[in-house]
């Protein structure tokens, strides 16, 4: 019985079902294309222009597929353009992000595991009260946070600094932290802390060799979007920080600002590609933790 | 010295009171079962004690010490969970000397005690994996094993086994049991199967709705109960409930089927003032077919007609559900001697082990 040839062209039915699910497949695919296409093609054409040159921008226009290969434009965006003066590329902007970035989302991430830590597992009277109020910050746009921040930036001598930037970063961050943290450690049981407290273990150690322990996936997840967020972040360092203090995303701007010469199309292609590698880099090698560590649980 | 004591002892969150005055105590040794059905408020009696709940009011000592307000960690004892609750990211011998390692323990010592531990309950080739390569019985060795190495004055023990299958069941209670007459330690054991409670305890706390209904050994509050919550939850099948009019000082008459009376006679006279209407308590297994040989053997047996409406073998012994009145009573045969169903048997009460009680006031008299 096991022998018996199933041949689609015997059976109309099947093979018009077959027929159907062939082109239910081709739609959905060419749908899925055209949109690829649509959304990729601004990021091929930048990095095209990040590698054409100039002369070959300026007489085929700006879309267009690349007739020259050179990767000075590179090199001249990274360390050798001039800005309003100064010709030391994007070099230092890009340092200024990784040193805003990093700290930030270190120390936001650590705030925020303990402050979930203690609104799940060291519940006392008003800490749902004082979680959703952290919430609130969640849906708080940056813009309403500018002056205050002007303010206080000012009074502790922060302005123009990335130190400033990263105070901004990690304050505005904890909102996120926080809630990311404290509904995964939600889901680890009570009664482990409940053992540990028997066994001695107070509120320190409990965090350090029971419930850190069981975090990376989610710390992978605010690791993930914190980075991506404050790098990206445009306002606050545009607003509070200039010239040579700027991230790298108020550089770029500064960079197209560039007024009298004729613009290096090449040069800023290249700059805006370095500025968005970190994030992307992130993408392609955390994502799937990303979604992972949203959808999993503490323990499996 | 390693007693419990409880005294007077109230909980209540805001306006819901969910303990309301327990008293209770535990002897050096003594194995007490508190079982109550779920929201009785045992799993919260256990958490006070172990010092995991704040006491509203009332008293808790351990030895000849006030605990009320001693933390956890300083009430010298030792905890099962019915989770089991290891620690995920830890190995088995990790789990077992995180307490020592909180309490500042030599390693020597250590290792002495987890030597010791794991060769009682024969975890040895355990001990290096986590907890999530473990079985549901060997995470419940290994959950015991954290209790034991502490060594602890009191053993608590929350519902340790209805995460296990039935089989898994019996042989773990089997070795807390065994394991109890071994170590010997002081235990508080949580649980809603009064199957368990039966086996292991030394006394029994019955609970309900926040109190200690009764408080006695096994065989007392099988034999005795001193009320219908308790009768009626502890032994399964249930014990038989059945209105019945006092006639006499020692003799009541119960309605059977046919709606005919029959008059029974108690074993023990009532008490003056009992009222009129009582119930009669009755566990199935003291219920037979009667004979005249059963009644020379066993002369408290009482006689009456009653059908037969269903019949359940069971293998070990036969159920039997027998009309009586408007309700039905079980009964509990030997498989050879059992009923047929649609046959009228003639039905045999053991008079000397029923129990009647005040329809009222629910107890016992």
């Amino acid at each position: 019985m096991a022998e018996v040839a199933f041949d689609a062209r015997h059976d109309p039915e099947a093979a018009a079902a077959t027929r159907r699910y062939f082109w239910n497949r081709f739609l959905i695919y060419a749908v899925l294309t055209l949109f690829a296409v649509i959304y990729l093609a601004p990021l091929l054409v930048v990095v095209f222009n990040s590698l054409r040159e100039q002369s070959e921008i300026a007489r085929n226009g700006l879309i267009s597929l690349p007739r020259s290969f050179r990767l000075d434009a590179w090199a001249e965006a990274w360390g050798t353009y001039c800005v309003s003066g100064t010709c030391e590329g994007m070099k230092r902007n890009f340092f200024n992000s990784l040193w805003m970035a990093i700290p930030a989302t270190v120390i936001s991430t650590l705030l925020g595991a303990m402050n979930g830590y203690v609104l799940s597992k060291w519940r006392f009277k008003g800490s749902e009260i004082l979680f959703n109020l952290m919430l609130l910050g969640v849906f708080m746009p940056g813009q309403i946070s500018l002056m205050p921040w002007a303010f206080l930036l000012g009074k502790l001598g922060l302005t123009n600094s990335t130190y400033g930037l990263v105070l901004i970063h990690v304050v505005q961050g904890i909102s996120f932290t926080t809630l990311f943290c404290r509904n995964f450690y939600v889901s680890i049981p009570d009664d482990l802390i409940k053992a540990a407290r028997i066994d001695g273990a107070g509120f320190w150690r409990i965090f350090r060799k029971i419930i850190l322990p069981l975090s990376p996936p989610i710390l992978i997840v605010t690791v993930i979007w914190q980075f991506t967020g404050i790098w990206n972040e445009y306002l606050f360092g545009v607003v509070f920080t200039s010239g040579q203090q700027q991230p790298i995303t108020a550089a770029l701007v500064a960079l197209t600002a560039g007024g009298t010469t004729a613009r290096a199309y090449d040069v800023m292609s290249a700059a805006v590609l370095i500025g968005a590698l970190p994030p992307l880099l992130i993408y392609l090698f955390g994502g799937k933790y990303f979604v992972r560590g949203l959808t999993q649980g503490a323990i499996k | 010295m390693s007693t419990l004591t409880i005294r007077n002892l109230h909980k209540s969150y805001g306006a819901v009171e969910i303990l309301a005055g327990i008293n209770l105590e535990a002897q050096t040794g003594e194995f007490v079962a508190l079982v109550g059905p779920s929201g009785c408020g045992k799993s919260t009696l256990l958490a006070m004690i172990a010092g995991l709940e704040t006491v509203t009011s009332g008293e808790i000592w351990i030895g000849d010490r006030l605990v009320n307000s001693v933390q956890p960690k300083d009430r010298d004892i030792a905890m099962v969970f019915q989770s089991y609750a290891l620690y995920p990211t830890m190995t088995v011998r990790e789990n077992i000397t995180f307490g020592m390692e909180s309490r500042g323990v030599p390693k020597a010592a250590q290792a002495e005690a987890v030597k010791r531990v794991a060769a009682l309950l024969q975890i040895e080739q355990l001990l290096k994996r986590k907890p999530g390569q473990l079985s549901g019985g060997q995470r419940q060795r290994v959950a015991m094993g954290r209790a034991l190495v502490r060594d602890p004055k009191l053993f608590l023990f929350d519902e340790p086994l209805s995460n296990l299958d039935a089989k898994l069941r019996v042989d773990m209670r089997t070795e807390i049991k065994k394991l109890h007459h071994r170590v010997g330690k002081t235990t508080v054991y949580v649980t809603h199967d009064q199957v368990e409670a039966m086996t292991l305890a030394s006394r029994i706390a019955v609970m309900n709705q926040g109190s200690v209904q009764q408080f006695d050994t096994p065989k007392q509050i099988y034999d005795r109960p001193t009320n219908m919550f308790v009768a009626g939850f502890m032994g399964s099948p249930a014990m038989n409930f059945i209105p019945a009019r006092l006639t006499g000082s020692s003799s009541i008459s119960v309605r059977a089927a046919d709606g005919t009376d029959a008059t029974l006679t108690v074993a023990t006279p009532l008490p003056a003032g009992a009222p009129k209407d009582v119930v009669l308590g009755v566990r199935p297994e003291h219920i037979y077919r009667f004979t005249t040989d059963l009644k020379s053997r066993k002369p408290a047996v009482e006689s009456m007609q009653a059908p037969v409406e269903l019949v359940e073998p069971t293998g070990a012994e036969t159920l039997a559900v027998l009309r009586l009145g408007a309700l039905e009573i079980t009964g509990r045969f030997e498989p050879d001697d059992a009923p047929i169903m649609g046959e009228t048997i003639a039905l045999g009460i053991d008079m000397s082990r029923a129990c009647l009680f005040d329809p009222t006031t629910k107890a016992l008299l």
